[in-house]
């Protein structure tokens, strides 16, 4: 059976988390968040959201508190560099 | 009346030898003429700078698409470019030559066996306020020797194509100085 | 069938616009640049009065005129362009964009010399190298072809999703009138069915188009089996392929409609009993049958093959028009530097395995403008019968019309 099933006749498809697959296994360190740093979760209210607003790969939630998607991160480390509070830290993957 | 003809013209850039060209054409269509082509000389428009244009009339479809080299009729607007060989260059034998200017055919002094025609386009249309820009346009009003002298389509088809391209007004001026130039046409036969 | 609507005399590149307007384009961009730019002003004008409901798009190069073109060929709109030259040469990126996306979109090559040295003037040297951008490619021989060949491109490039480029010669057809029949906007849209896309962008439905495809093939997100980049690029191929039997129903049924038929790939003139065959492409065409009609009189039994559509190469019928053929002598507007002319490299090729064994002369002509008379190209086939002998078939090199 060859291709001709998928019935395209330019490159298409549909937006899907994981079309280049679980980008996480790229990490070699991943960030860890200091609940007793962070402002969201210091003021339990939305505020801040730097995290969230330049993680490129959109892996970080903006909610209270944040939460990062380790299925797709791929351990930049932007967030620990944009971090006003110092509070993500990144640590190597074992 | 001919069954094809190859027309050059010559001008200057600005005095409307390539207006003059399809004006021409659309006539001859009118004419009954199936095949008719108008075509600039190739290349950058330069005002004042000589151009030259061309018409091609026949009874079938046109199937030349190279220059005129041997023109049946050669349309000059501007007497001043007399003075280049390219002007009268491959006119053929019994053909004619058109020229606006004051002289009569006989004090042209061109050689060749073809025939001369000449009429005072620029001052009929200096006359009639025929002026764009500060330039007499002359190439409408040359149509009337052009059709004196060879006869290749009529009047009423020259005033349709004029009709079908000008405004009333413009139309009107442009008629007057054609037939104003047609009537003052000297002929001098020699081909 | 008689001719319908109404005949005018018109410029090629006011019967473009003409074209355009009748096959109701939705988006033109288009950047000007000689002999093209009458084309952009012509249509500019037609949307600014109110009569062409389109959007113009102005732009700052040709590059970005074709990248709004794929745009709005990808959402839906019947997409319009026009190049020469230069600016077709910045195009290059965008030709294959557009041809590998599959878009029927069009673009009107008015055909001009590049430089170095800067020429303004006629040859087919632009569109030549464009060939291999997988696009088709039809070449008018006169202004009514021109007019004619894009209300067909539309039908074409929509069916078969490939885009389509027709060609004519610049300041030869592009600036001389000469008489248009100008067919009824009803006429147009009984002929022309509104565009379907094959794509088509949906908030409701997102999709990626031309994403990143890697080497082989994967299975995508839903679980299906998708093409890699080779599956694709085979594709654009076979369309290309299949694309001369949809070209030749469009040829046909324009015929039926507007009573000018063009039901094949080729121009053919006196061909019956011609042992010798002229073959040249665009507006020459017109000169060569003039240049026939002499050699006839000096009793020569030669005819003309004008190819009309040059993408996809029409090889089997170009073997069958010259199978009686002793002498081809092919006439080329452009020149693949270091072989010799494009058409006459791909006559060769059909040629080869067939049964045709005929002498083949090139002559490289009407470079920047060099105008080309009948009587040269009468001269160039009178020097190449003279010359014609079987075990000299093809020569290495073509010889060139002009004063070296």
């Amino acid at each position: 059976m060859g291709t001709r099933d998928c019935q395209h006749i330019c490159a298409e498809s549909s937006p899907a988390i994981g079309e280049a697959g679980k980008t996480g296994e790229w990490r070699d360190s991943f960030p860890v968040i200091d609940p007793e740093k962070c402002v969201v979760a210091r003021q339990n209210k939305p505020a801040c959201f730097l995290c969230w607003l330049y993680c490129p790969d959109a892996v970080i939630t903006k909610t209270v508190p944040i939460q990062i998607d380790m299925e797709y991160c791929k351990g930049c480390g932007i967030c620990a560099q944009i971090c006003p509070a110092h509070a993500i830290s990144m640590i190597r993957e074992q | 009346m001919q069954d094809y003809y190859e027309i050059r013209w010559h001008g200057r850039g600005g005095q409307g030898a390539i207006t003059a060209a399809k004006i021409l054409a659309q006539a001859a269509y009118l004419e009954g003429y199936q095949g008719v082509t108008a075509a600039p000389s190739f290349g950058a428009e330069r005002r004042g700078a000589p151009i030259s244009a061309s018409t091609r009339i026949g009874r079938q479809t046109i199937m030349v698409v190279s220059q005129i080299e041997n023109p049946n009729v050669v349309v000059v607007l501007d007497h001043t470019l007399l003075k280049y060989d390219e002007v009268t260059s491959g006119l053929i034998r019994g053909g004619w030559l058109i020229v606006n200017s004051w002289r009569h055919p006989k004090e042209l002094d061109v050689p060749g066996d073809f025939n001369i025609a000449t009429a005072d386009a620029t001052r009929v249309c200096s006359d009639l306020g025929l002026v764009v820009a500060g330039v007499t346009v002359v190439n409408t009003a040359i149509l009337g020797s052009f059709v004196r002298a060879t006869e290749a389509v009529s009047m009423s088809n020259i005033e349709k194509a004029i009709r079908g391209r000008f405004s009333d007004s413009q139309a009107g001026i442009n008629l007057a100085a054609i037939a104003q130039t047609y009537e003052m046409t000297r002929l001098e036969r020699r081909g | 069938m008689a001719e319908k609507g109404s005949t005018r005399i018109l410029d090629g590149n006011n019967a473009a616009a003409q074209g355009a307007k009748l096959s109701r384009v939705q988006v033109i961009a288009a950047y000007p640049i000689t002999p093209q730019s009458p084309v952009t002003e012509k249509l500019s004008e037609f949307v600014e009065k109110g009569e062409l409901d389109a959007q113009y798009v102005a732009v700052e190069s040709e590059h970005s005129a074709l990248a709004v073109c794929t745009s709005a060929s990808t959402v839906g709109a019947r997409a319009f362009t026009a190049s020469s030259s230069h600016g077709l040469a910045y195009m290059h990126e965008m030709l294959h964009w557009a041809a590998g996306a599959r878009l029927p979109v069009f673009l009107a090559c008015v055909n001009r010399a590049i430089g170095a040295p800067w020429n303004v003037l006629n040859d087919q040297q632009d569109s030549i190298s464009q060939r291999d951008t997988g696009w088709i490619q039809i070449y008018a021989r006169n202004n009514q072809e021109i007019l004619d060949s894009i209300i067909q491109a539309y039908r074409i490039a929509e069916s078969v999703y490939v885009p389509v480029m027709v060609c004519y010669d610049g300041f030869v057809l592009s600036h001389t009138e000469m008489p248009v029949n100008l067919p009824s906007q009803e006429d147009v849209d009984r002929f022309l069915p509104p565009y379907k896309p094959h794509t088509i962008l949906d908030p409701a439905n997102p999709r990626n188009y031309n994403l990143v495809t890697f080497a082989n093939p994967r299975v995508n997100a839903e679980g299906v089996l998708c093409h890699g980049y080779m599956e694709l690029r085979y594709l654009l191929q076979e369309a290309l392929q299949n694309s001369r039997e949809t070209i030749i129903k469009v040829g046909q049924e324009f015929g039926e409609a507007f009573g000018r038929t063009y039901s094949s790939t080729l121009w053919a003139n006196r061909l019956d009993d011609a042992n010798t065959v002229i073959v040249a492409m665009g507006s020459l065409v017109m000169e060569a049958t003039v240049a026939a009609d002499i050699l006839r009189e000096a009793g020569h039994k030669v005819g003309v093959l004008g190819l009309r559509v040059f993408r996809p190469f029409p090889k089997a019928d170009v073997v069958k028009a010259l199978e009686k053929s002793r002498l081809i002598v092919v006439f080329d507007k452009n020149i693949s530097y270091g072989l010799e002319g494009a058409t006459c490299s791909e006559i060769k090729s059909a040629l080869y395995g067939s049964s045709v064994r005929a002498v083949i002369r090139n002559f490289i002509v009407g470079l920047g403008g060099r105008d080309v008379k009948a009587r040269e190209l009468v001269d160039a086939v009178n020097r190449s019968l003279l010359s014609a002998k079987e075990d000299d078939l093809t020569r290495e090199y073509p010889e060139w019309i002009c004063a070296i």
